[in-house]
Formats: C-alpha cells, sequence, structure tokens
C-alpha cells in the first residue's frame, strides 16, 4: 500500500530541509586560516580571527538563538533592547490597524464604485494614478503631515492596503449576476436589504481574495516602514540588528517574518472558504 | 370573474429604429394559464419581463388588477428559466427569503412554516438542507417554483421555465405545475417553444410571429376537455387538430403572417378553436372524433 500523497509530500519537505540545514552547516564550519596574533589583539578580533571560524552564523547558532528568544520573546530592556514577541506585536498592531481603517474605507467605496457607472467612471483616473504609487513614496508626506512615526507607518500600512480590497470590491459587486439582482427587484427587496443579502454574499469571495492580498502586500510594507520610522517592530529589529552586526538575530528575523506572513494568508484563506459558495 | 385581469394595452418595445414589437394588445382573465409561442427573437420574455416590471415599454401600458404596472411587486412572481436560485442559501434559505420579503414582520416559525408548506408541494420535503449546488436541474426548477408559489401571488409568469431540463424530469414538473395551477387557481402566463407543453398546460394560446415588428396572430382556446391527462391526451380526438394548427403557425405562418392579408386588427386578436365544428357543440367526442377525422380525410365515415 502506498502511504498518501500529503504523507509523502511531508516527508520530502522534511529530507530538503534536513539537507538545506547540513549544506548551511557545511558551508559555515570554519575554514580559514587560524592567524598568529598577540593575544591581547587577539581578544579585541573575536572568534572569526583567532580560531577562522566562519562570520555566517551556522544552523546551530541560530536554533540557539531563537531558543532563547522563545524563552523570553517580551523581555524589555529599553528602547534598544526588547523581546522579539513585543518587536512582532508592534508590527502586527500596526498592519492590524491600518488594514482596518483601509477595510472600513475601501468596502463602502467599492460598494459605490460596483453599483453607480458613474462613480466608476468618475473615480476610475484617481484609482488609477493613486493606485501604482509605491506605498513608502507617501512616507515623507505622512511624517510631515501626521508629525507622529507610528501613525506615519500606519498610514502606509493603510494606503498600500486600501486598493487591492477597493478593486476587488468594485469588481464583485459590479459582477452580481443579474439573475440575482431580478430575483430582489420581483420581491420588492429594498436597497439597503438587497446590499446586505444579495449583492454581499455574492460579490464576498471576490472582496475576501481582494483583501487577502492586501494583507498580504501590507505585511510586506511594514517592515520597510518600520525600517524608515525605527522605535519599534520587526522591521526596525531587522535594521537594528544589522547595526549590531548580529547576523544570527538578522537571520531569525527573517524567519519570523515569513511565518507571521504565511499565519496572515492562511487567516484569510480560512475566511474565504467560509464565504465561497459552490455553484 | 373578472375578463380582464390582466390587459395589456398596446405595448411595444423598440431599440433605436427598430421595433421588437408594437401595439400588441391582450387581455387574460383571472385564474387562467395563457401560453405564449413564437420563435425565439420575437419578444417573448420582453412582454413577460415587462409583464414582471422588470423592463419597460417604449409605449402602452400593462393593467393588473385594475393598476398600471411601473415596477417589479410581490403579486407577480417570476419563475427564471435559469431558476435563479441564490446559490449561498440552502433551499429553505430561499424559499424563505421570498417569504420574509412578503411578509416582513413575520416571526422566524411563522417563515419557516409558510416556507415549509410550499417545499412539501413542490415533493422537496427532506432536502430543506441542501444547497442548490448538491440538486439536479429538475430539484432546482422545483425550488424555484416553490419560491415563486409561497408569496401567493395575484399571477405566475414563467419563462421557459422547463426548457432547460430532460424530458423525463420536464413532464413531471409539468404535471406538478399543472396539478398545482388547478388547485389553486393560479394565474398564469408562461412562454414557451414546446408545442406539446403548451396542449397540455395552457388554456389559452398565444400566437406570435418573428420580429422585428412581431405582433399577436391569434389565440388558440385550446378544446381539450379541463381534465386532461398526459397519459391520453394525445388520443383526443382534437389533439391533433390543435397541435398541426399551431405547428402550421410555427413553420409557415410566423414568417408570412404579414402577407396573408388578413385585416389584422391587432386589438382584436381572433380566437380560433382548431378542430371544433361548431354546430356538432353537444355532441359526444367520440363522435366528433370520427367526424374529424373524416373532415380531415383520415378515414371515411362508416354508415
Amino acid at each position: 500500500m502506498t502511504a498518501s500523497l500529503t504523507l509523502r509530500a511531508a516527508l520530502v519537505s522534511i529530507l530538503i530541509f534536513l539537507a538545506f540545514i547540513l549544506a548551511w552547516h557545511l558551508a559555515v564550519r570554519g575554514t580559514a586560516a587560524v592567524q598568529q596574533m598577540d593575544p591581547e589583539y587577539a581578544k579585541l578580533m573575536g572568534t572569526t580571527a583567532t580560531q577562522g571560524k566562519s562570520a555566517m552564523p551556522g544552523p546551530l547558532d541560530v536554533g540557539a538563538k531563537l531558543w532563547e528568544h522563545a524563552r523570553r520573546p517580551f523581555y524589555d530592556n529599553g528602547p534598544n533592547d526588547k523581546g522579539v514577541g513585543i518587536q512582532l506585536a508592534y508590527s502586527i498592531a500596526r498592519v492590524g490597524i491600518g488594514y482596518l481603517l483601509a477595510v472600513l474605507v475601501a468596502i463602502p467605496i467599492g460598494f459605490l464604485i460596483g453599483m453607480s457607472p458613474l462613480f466608476s467612471k468618475a473615480l476610475d483616473p484617481f484609482i488609477q494614478v493613486l493606485k501604482p504609487i509605491s506605498p513608502l513614496a507617501w512616507m515623507p508626506l505622512a511624517l510631515y503631515t501626521i508629525k507622529d512615526s507610528g501613525l506615519s507607518a500606519i498610514f502606509v500600512i493603510f494606503i498600500c492596503s486600501l486598493w487591492p480590497m477597493l478593486i476587488n470590491t468594485a469588481f464583485g459587486v459590479a459582477a452580481v449576476r443579474k439573475e440575482w439582482l431580478n430575483v430582489a427587484r420581483t420581491l420588492e427587496v429594498g436597497t439597503l436589504r438587497r446590499a446586505f443579502t444579495i449583492i454581499l454574499p455574492a460579490a464576498a469571495p471576490t472582496i475576501l481574495t481582494g483583501m487577502r492580498i492586501s494583507i498580504g502586500i501590507a505585511w510586506l510594507v511594514i517592515v520597510a516602514a518600520e525600517m524608515l520610522v525605527g522605535g519599534t517592530g520587526i522591521g526596525y529589529f531587522v535594521w537594528n540588528e544589522w547595526n549590531n552586526l548580529s547576523i544570527t538575530n538578522v537571520i531569525i528575523a527573517i524567519l519570523l517574518i515569513g511565518i507571521v506572513g504565511m499565519l496572515l494568508d492562511l487567516l484569510l484563506a480560512r475566511a474565504t472558504r467560509l464565504v465561497t459558495f459552490p455553484e | 370573474m373578472s375578463a380582464k385581469f390582466i390587459s395589456i394595452e398596446g405595448i411595444a418595445k423598440r431599440y433605436g429604429a427598430t421595433a421588437i414589437f408594437e401595439d400588441l394588445w391582450l387581455s387574460i382573465p383571472r385564474g387562467g394559464f395563457t401560453c405564449v409561442i413564437g420563435h425565439s427573437g420575437c419578444g417573448k420574455t420582453t412582454v413577460l419581463n415587462i409583464l414582471a416590471g422588470l423592463d419597460r415599454p417604449s409605449e402602452g401600458v400593462v393593467i393588473v388588477d385594475a393598476q398600471a404596472i411601473d415596477r417589479p411587486s410581490l403579486d407577480r412572481a417570476v419563475i427564471f428559466q435559469s431558476h435563479a436560485l441564490l446559490p449561498w442559501r440552502t433551499v429553505m434559505g430561499n424559499v424563505a427569503y421570498a417569504v420574509s420579503s412578503k411578509w416582513r414582520r413575520h416571526t422566524r416559525a411563522q417563515i419557516h412554516a409558510q416556507a415549509q408548506k410550499f417545499i412539501d408541494l413542490v415533493g422537496l420535503t427532506g432536502a430543506e438542507g441542501k444547497r442548490p449546488a448538491e440538486l439536479s436541474g429538475g430539484m432546482k426548477q422545483r425550488v424555484g417554483i416553490a419560491r415563486a408559489l409561497s408569496i401567493e401571488p395575484k399571477i405566475m409568469l414563467m419563462d421557459e421555465p422547463f426548457s432547460a431540463l430532460d424530458a423525463l424530469t420536464r413532464g413531471t414538473l409539468q404535471d406538478e405545475v399543472r396539478r398545482i395551477c388547478l388547485t389553486t387557481g393560479q394565474t398564469v402566463f408562461m412562454i414557451t417553444h414546446d408545442v406539446d407543453e403548451a396542449i397540455y398546460l395552457a388554456d389559452r394560446i398565444v400566437l406570435m410571429t418573428n420580429g422585428p415588428g412581431a405582433k399577436l396572430a391569434e389565440i388558440v382556446d385550446n378544446p381539450l376537455p379541463k381534465d386532461r391527462a398526459r397519459a391520453d391526451i394525445h388520443r383526443h380526438p382534437l389533439y391533433y387538430a390543435v397541435r398541426n394548427h399551431i405547428i402550421d403557425f410555427l413553420v409557415t405562418r410566423s414568417k408570412n403572417f404579414a402577407a396573408e392579408g388578413s385585416a389584422h386588427d391587432p386589438r382584436r386578436v381572433p380566437v380560433v378553436r382548431p378542430g371544433v365544428i361548431e354546430n356538432l357543440a353537444g355532441v359526444p367526442g367520440a363522435v366528433q372524433h370520427e367526424v374529424m377525422l373524416h373532415r380531415t380525410g383520415t378515414r371515411f365515415l362508416e354508415s
């Protein structure tokens, strides 16, 4: 009997992972020649020079450091030394607030555009111009007007989450089948009830797809935004650890960004499945 | 019983310079089952949509129960060709949606009971929790019928409701619709392509000529008895007379109607009763049968 596809795929995944770890481990073994030097000088130089250790941390170093972080994720030793848990929480909070604000703006305006051909045509040039602007290009303007780096980061998240949701909502609402709208008309369903009982459920899968694209983009942008505004957040953590030359922490941060991004996407994928209907 | 429950008065539909149809007049009595038959593109569906209030005529009015139609109404239920069920709602949800639209102040239990009554009526008991995607084409159309009936409309408008179904399912559903309409005395306006369906279901069959510029050519007053049954309808002495009349119309006369040269008054569409011999009214059907076969040349009367 052959094992199920899922099981075999999991096995192959584990093998690939182990092969990668092994290759990484072998690649960063100490290979450089050990230099002879004054012991006092050697103290200043660190293990890279004295023992020929690679400057790149190996998987064991990263694992050990990760374990250290996992044991104390929320410590706070002042502005430049906070646990990764705190940093991630700051980032997630910023993404959450900016994203929710974008939902509150994009879905009603998307409905308006989808339901009214007039507004669809009238707002189209604005959307076409604003959409391709890199969200970070807004940063100086945001800092200048809002005068608060934290709020500016939230604004940047808001502006980058807005477009996919807005466009998908408008598209989903405009594409609701005529026959379903005719059902509502023959049943004398009012505008508001029609919006909530016919258009919203019919457009929900498209809207949720837009929301899923948005959360992905928001998580991409928050790292860059926090590198710029500084202070807190996982993006700031990456840059701070780069300045500390702690490559181990940089690698850990990269890993954590990936995992959180995956979880956010998974969450929206679940929600999409909830509102999808088979035809 | 009002002879003019529905009154179509001089309606026209034009797109730019082309008129799909013009100056249509038709009145339909309460409790009647009227079928419209005609080729594609003659504007049958447009007439139905105007009756539903989903479309507006370029000219003329439709009066239902002494009120001019200007928008859709819960008094006129539509059964769509594509069934148009809401796929995210269950069978119960679809019917209950219609019920709650009609009786907005009803409690949940009242809505549920009303919906259940009509789900039972169309024979879907036990399938209440299913979604449209889990149903066969025939079952979906049953839900459509239950939804239309559940709001207890004055008129049912059906746009080729069975054309997407296989022959067997179509037959069963026709039986159901006939049974329901006879017991409830529902006024029905139906569009069809199917001559046999029209003869089986309708009291009156309206023949429409080809568009553009379509006209109502004739109204065939179905001479078959009210208690006709699917099993032996084709044995009725007048069945083929009606059928041939309609098929002749569809094959040739629908194209050449304008050239027939008869003085056609759109306000007084002629009513015909194919095969019925006026001075034989009251003579038993079997005798009429013989007379008709004789007249059509299929058999000579034996003396």
